[in-house]
């Protein structure tokens, strides 16, 4: 299973939500199939995607928070897990692409890779309810599925293979997604009477 | 020495007066009482944190949602949280009210503190925070609020050192 093949299938339900991804490969395959004023790329400081969204969930109780995150960026900040769980933010949907490899950083073997290191282990042990790990397509739709129609936590750590996109590019700069997002949200806010 | 009631009051007092109800935070000895009543207010919104760069996440993610907040955490814990400082913050225009417990100062008595007290200003000045000494519980409240205020005008990280004058007596 490739990650692009995941987010293929779940972009017509995440396209109107408020999503974060992570730096790089996951970003870019975001993008690519249509970027929405809802979309925040992370560029860069690792771990930190499920971080921003936890701020918005606690602060967004009526949008639905789905955050891209990998097995790098949260073997960055494992600590994420446990103030998730401690925080049980209901609205947040957490999926971590696990390929086993820091891609966009040279190709390197992470920890998670052969197994090694079990990232649905840890959030369980961090003490989040609903944690699945999935290997194939259809597995990782209806665990999506379940995720977006659960109001709890969910994490869902899909294995996929080390492949990314062959060109990288963003037709804007990195402050104007933080400031067309964030007006995004505003516009929703005033809309909904939030 | 013991940590002061009556100032950690007048510093919550000017977090709330500044229209803040949202608290990222690390515990830590000089925020204890302050954390205390951040938790004991039905309308303030905590989350403590395990490492303080998370809290760079959070605060980023209230911003986007629009929600006035601040940052709790000891000098050491921004040293922790220093990529998501510059990676986040600085880099995407986020801006950061700070709130930072400098140990490490003057009339410091434990070693342990010493080395990150004496590099503090020399890195806040590195990055390009701008920051100012909290000493008197009287001017404490205008403080937090203008460094509230900056940070939004100014799209940046700014912080708030509260010094041993204030939070100890």
């Amino acid at each position: 299973m490739e990650r692009a093949q995941c987010l293929e299938l779940i972009y017509p339900e995440i396209e109107d939500k408020l999503v974060v991804t992570i730096m790089g490969a996951c970003a870019q395959e975001l993008y690519d199939l249509g970027h929405k004023e809802n979309f925040f790329y992370l560029q860069h400081a690792m771990g930190l995607a499920s971080s921003i969204g936890l701020g918005l969930a606690t602060h967004l109780p009526d949008e639905k928070i789905f955050v891209l995150d990998g097995d790098g960026s949260v073997l960055m900040n494992l600590g994420t897990l446990t103030t998730l769980a401690r925080y049980r933010p209901k609205n947040l949907v957490h999926i971590i692409f696990d390929n086993g490899s820091l891609l966009s950083t040279g190709g390197f073997d992470s920890h998670t890779t052969s197994g090694i290191t079990d990232l649905a282990a840890i959030a369980r042990g961090a003490g989040i309810e609903h944690v699945v790990s999935v290997d194939g397509p259809m597995e990782f739709g209806e665990a999506f599925v379940e995720a977006s129609e659960r109001e709890d936590l969910s994490v869902i750590v899909a294995h996929v293979e080390a492949v990314g996109p062959d060109n990288y590019g963003m037709d804007f700069a990195l402050p104007e997604n933080a400031f067309r997002f964030k007006r995004c949200i505003a516009e929703r806010r005033a809309a909904s009477g939030s | 020495m013991t940590v002061s009631y009556d100032n950690s009051k007048a510093v919550f007092d000017g977090i709330r007066a500044a229209g803040i109800k949202s608290i990222s935070a690390l515990p830590e000895t000089w925020l204890g009482l302050l954390l205390q009543r951040a938790e004991d207010d039905p309308d303030v919104e905590l989350i403590q944190v395990a490492k303080e760069e998370e809290a760079i996440g959070v605060a980023a993610g209230a911003y986007f949602a629009g929600e006035p907040h601040v940052l709790l955490m000891q000098n050491h814990g921004f040293f922790g949280a220093m990529n998501g400082v510059i990676s986040l913050a600085q880099l995407y225009s986020i801006p950061l009210c700070m709130l930072i417990a400098v140990r490490g100062h003057w009339g410091e008595p434990y070693p342990w503190h010493t080395r990150g007290g004496i590099v503090t200003e020399g890195l806040l000045r590195a990055l390009n925070i701008p920051y100012e000494h909290a000493r008197d519980p009287g001017e404490v409240g205008r403080q937090i609020a203008e460094a509230y205020t900056f940070s939004q005008s100014s799209l940046s990280p700014v912080a708030l050192l509260l010094t041993r004058d204030l939070m100890e007596e």
